[in-house]
């Protein structure tokens, strides 16, 4: 038995191992290397398409670990990753001082407003490491003060939800605003250049897509080795009963802000590698429903396994390319399907189903055992939540 | 005898005649090119004492004075008439503007105050001297004031006159003329007069008071300490007024949600959809309304309360039956699934009535408003609202104390195990919970599209609000609610003219995260065991 729980696990890992190398290796190559008109070429956009794609993973990933590990679902991710991806965006806005529409060492935006000299705020972002730190720091920060508050005066469950909702909301408006800096309505975009690199060119295109696969693997063998660490079984019981595991003397607070900034964090570095991709970020990548869209990734995939999550990021963005280009009334209802489908039919996502179908298979005359839905903690009943 | 009758006749006929020769000479002018000729044209009209002239100048005022070839026509509507006698008459080609420039308009502005001011309808006399109390009115018109505020016998138009005339007094030379002018404005307290002083009191670039005499200066002073301290009580009983408003507003959107989320405990993202649903009832109820009953359509509102009331518990219910009772005990996933709910909703009365917003024509007897206090306007709509607003509270309140429903839905909410032992059927409790919640909210819906936009969108923009009115306000309680509710709409309010409303709602969601960190359990707490949750 033990033995085929650790050969389970070796075959998820060689799963992911397989895909990465799949993605960051063989389609690169294929895009670089197999002439256009070839059936094998992958084109442009496919690798700008995938990199997107491996960017929300990360998201993914990170909504999974506070979420599937934790118990603690978070529907203001999208403001960290937008955090990031602004950071990375005012890098790139301040790299092209002097060759944007008005010829001003000042943005276009700041130009327009009639500002005379940069915000203090936007001071260092002339430097690409300082940008990169920053894009980490700034939703690490924001998370730890707001974690910090939320956890130590015990806010849980669907109040917690609530009140992520809520700041995202106030940040997006907070974003709209001229006067905030970040260029409103429009956001940062019109980016020309990145560490001296043109956007534009195919090969900056490909470097920033692999070194996109590169993180995202990164991040993966990261938080698997944090989930399976000694910290991320007293998370996994922090989800399951948080309050014997405060009877067990560990000081759940800690570590639910640990990883809720971990996970912050990761969600603006994932941001930072999204903006020189799609060449944009504005406050709409705040808005609300973004942040809860995030949240059907890792539950399509199955939550409370890292692979869930980057499965599922990979399936509903794919679907939703799909289908908002071939028949876009049609996306919305399949949206809404998945989020009422898996809620009642697939707590534990595709991974889950997978395992079951693999478990029938292996013995089908075994009774089933019940599934509980991970992230429910039996604590939670009806009518205290 | 005959010679004598004969000069009696011309001598009543001539001036007649000689005035109607002024008159159409000066018409005449008008259909020139040439600018210095058009404004004397002006300037004789307005003198020739002609009955007509106000209305030749009121037309070449609004544009509608043409010029075809040597005649001046006035347009009307799709007609034409001649100027001179208002016959009707076919332009044989486009008729042009009369030639204007700053200087015919600026002898037409006086012109016409003259004459209205003289006009014998009262009516017309005093919307004349309102309009000239409300700009300064200029130099010039001063004699034409005076003469008018001397035979003036309406008391409304003279009141309005005297306060033209002290406005132009604030320019004079003479102090004593200013001094009075002052009085006379701080008299009215108006606080549209305080541009108007304010000049008197600044100091120019070398320190110095542009105004010379320290006597005026220290009544002008007087005044304007008053009138600002008017013009802040006045804000702020406005403001509150405004909050009071929106607090309801607020109101209405959350009370469905304080039943579903606050009783029941279930996490309704689709509550947003829900009001939405209701705006579209009453949308419908409307339209049907138009087409069949026009001529008692401001009865609509009525029929529509009751139908969205029952759509919306009808789409609660099916929601609760279908999806939600598979999910209690799991909270989060429920807000999962009830977001996946709401998108369904949205997309489906998209595909329905169509991405844009729709046009709910508010009863006649909802228009207008009442002004409270100067510059404080309160709209009939926003009004009865409030009133909606406190019934639908009670209707609620009568339905969780009244009556066995009730008593079985708090029951259930206390201890759902023990209630279940009592004999209530918990499923059927939370169905009409929900069903009821639901339908409150349709009735919120249809308060919310008598005073805003109706599109797919509607319910997004109250959501966020309406979770924080509850968790504001404390979970499971009525009063909880309706304090939260105005609690967030005054201080929103309050807020807006010092911060401007997007940063006042900003800070208004930063300060309820921070008390929430204070107090989790909301300004009024459920007391008893049931603490973690």
């Amino acid at each position: 038995m033990d033995f085929v729980a650790k050969l389970k696990q070796e075959r998820e890992l060689t799963a992911v191992v397989v895909g990465f190398v799949l993605l960051g290796v063989i389609v690169p190559a294929l895009h670089v290397f197999v002439p256009v008109d070839s059936a094998l070429h992958v084109p442009d956009y496919m690798i700008q398409l995938l990199g997107k794609f491996a960017c929300f993973a990360m998201v993914a990933l990170a909504l999974d670990l506070i979420w599937g590990f934790t118990g603690v679902l978070s529907l203001g991710q999208g403001v960290f990753f937008a955090l990031g991806g602004y950071c990375m965006g005012m890098y790139l806005m301040r790299s092209m001082a002097g060759q944007g529409v008005y010829k001003s060492e000042l943005p276009d935006f700041m130009v327009f407003l009639d500002w005379k000299e940069l915000p203090w705020y936007w001071l260092g972002f002339d430097s690409f490491p300082f940008a990169l730190i920053m894009a980490m720091l700034v939703p690490g920060v924001l998370a730890f003060c707001f974690g910090f508050l939320a956890f130590r005066s015990r806010i849980r469950g669907v109040y917690f939800s609530i009140i992520t909702q809520a700041m995202t909301f106030a940040m997006m408006l907070l974003f709209f605003r001229n006067e905030t800096g970040f260029g409103g309505n429009n956001g940062l975009t019109d980016f020309k250049k990145i560490l001296g690199y043109v956007m534009q060119d195919d090969s900056t295109k490909v470097t920033l897509y692999v070194i996109t696969i590169a993180v995202l693997a990164g991040s993966y063998f990261v938080c698997r080795a944090l989930v399976n660490s000694k910290a991320g079984r007293v998370l996994k019981a922090i989800r399951d009963v948080e309050s014997k595991t405060m009877f067990c003397g560990y000081n759940t607070r800690d570590f639910k802000l640990f990883a809720w900034t971990f996970a912050a964090v990761l969600s603006g570095l994932a941001g930072a590698l999204y903006v020189p991709q799609v060449g944009i970020i504005n406050p709409s990548e705040m808005e609300p429903s973004n942040s809860i869209e995030m949240a059907i990734w890792v539950a399509v995939g199955g939550r409370g396994t890292l692979v869930g999550a980057l499965l599922g990021a990979g399936l509903v963005n794919g679907m939703k390319s799909w289908l908002t280009a071939s028949y876009p009334d049609a996306w919305l209802y399949a949206l809404a399907a998945l989020f009422i489908l898996v809620t009642l039919l697939l707590p534990d996502g595709m991974v889950g189903l997978i395992k079951r179908i693999a478990a029938m298979k292996r013995a089908p005359k075994a009774p089933s055992s019940p599934s509980i839905p991970s992230g429910l903690a039996p604590e939670t009943t009806q009518g205290k939540a | 005898m005959l010679a004598r009758w004969l000069l009696v006749v011309v001598a009543l006929v001539v001036p007649a005649v000689a005035q109607a020769d002024a008159f159409t000479d000066a018409l005449g002018k008008l259909a020139s090119e040439d600018l210095d000729t058009v404004r004397s044209g002006v300037q004789e009209i307005a003198s020739s004492g002609e009955a007509r002239a106000l209305g030749v100048l009121h037309a070449l005022r609004d544009g509608k004075l043409k010029v075809d070839g040597e005649t001046v026509v006035v347009e009307d509507g799709s007609k034409w008439k001649r100027a001179s006698d208002g016959s009707a008459i076919t332009p044989a080609a486009k008729p042009r503007k009369v030639v204007a420039n700053n200087a015919v308009r600026r002898a037409m502005a006086p012109a016409i105050a003259r004459l209205e001011l003289t006009s014998k309808d009262v009516g017309l006399r005093r919307a004349a001297a309102e309009e000239l109390r409300r700009g300064t009115p200029p130099e010039e018109l001063a004699p034409v004031l005076r003469e008018a505020y001397k035979t003036e016998k309406d008391p409304q138009t003279k009141a309005s006159l005297e306060l033209a005339l002290a406005d132009v007094d604030l320019a004079s030379a003479d102090s004593a003329k200013r001094f009075e002018a002052v009085r006379i404005l701080g008299d009215r307290g108006d606080i549209s007069f305080k541009s108007k002083l304010e000049p008197l009191v600044e100091r120019d670039a070398d320190g110095n008071y542009r105004e010379k005499d320290a006597k005026v200066r220290e009544a002008a002073a007087d005044v304007l300490s008053s009138l600002r301290w008017k013009e802040l009580t006045n804000r702020i009983v406005g403001d509150v007024m405004y909050g009071l408003s929106l607090g309801s507003v607020l109101l209405l959107a959350a009370l469905g949600l304080a039943i579903t989320f606050g009783l029941m405990g279930v996490i309704n993202m689709a509550h947003g959809e829900i009001l939405m649903i209701g705006a579209y009832s009453s949308y419908v109820v409307q339209l049907l309304f138009q087409q069949y009953l026009p001529s008692s359509f401001d009865m609509y509102i009525f029929v529509a309360l009751p139908v969205a009331f029952v759509v919306c518990a009808l789409v609660g219910i099916l929601i609760e039956r279908t999806i939600l009772r598979f999910l209690y005990g799991r909270p989060l996933e429920t807000l999962l699934a009830t977001w996946g709910v709401s998108l369904a909703l949205i997309q489906t009365v998209r595909l329905l009535f169509g991405a844009q917003n729709v046009a709910v024509t508010a009863p006649s007897f909802l228009s207008g408003g009442w002004e409270m206090l100067e510059g404080v306007v309160l709209p009939y709509n926003r009004m009865v609202i409030v009133f909606f607003g406190a019934l639908v509270v009670a209707f609620v309140w009568v339905i969780l104390t009244r009556t066995r429903l009730g008593l079985e839905v708090r029951a259930v909410t206390q201890n759902r195990n023990m209630a279940a032992c009592m004999g209530i059927s918990t499923a059927r409790v939370d169905m009409w919970t929900f069903g009821i919640g639901s339908g409150v909210a349709g009735l919120g819906g249809v308060a919310l599209s008598q005073i805003g936009n109706v599109g797919p969108e509607l319910g997004q923009n109250y959501i966020v609000d309406s979770f924080m009115v509850v968790v504001l306000g404390g979970v499971g309680k009525l009063a909880g609610t309706v304090i939260g509710a105005f609690g967030l709409g005054i201080i929103n309010k309050l807020l807006e003219p010092v911060s401007g409303a997007v940063l006042g709602k900003i800070i208004v969601l930063g300060l309820i995260i921070l008390f929430i960190q204070k107090r989790p359990q909301g300004i009024f707490a459920l007391k008893g065991r049931a603490v973690e949750g």
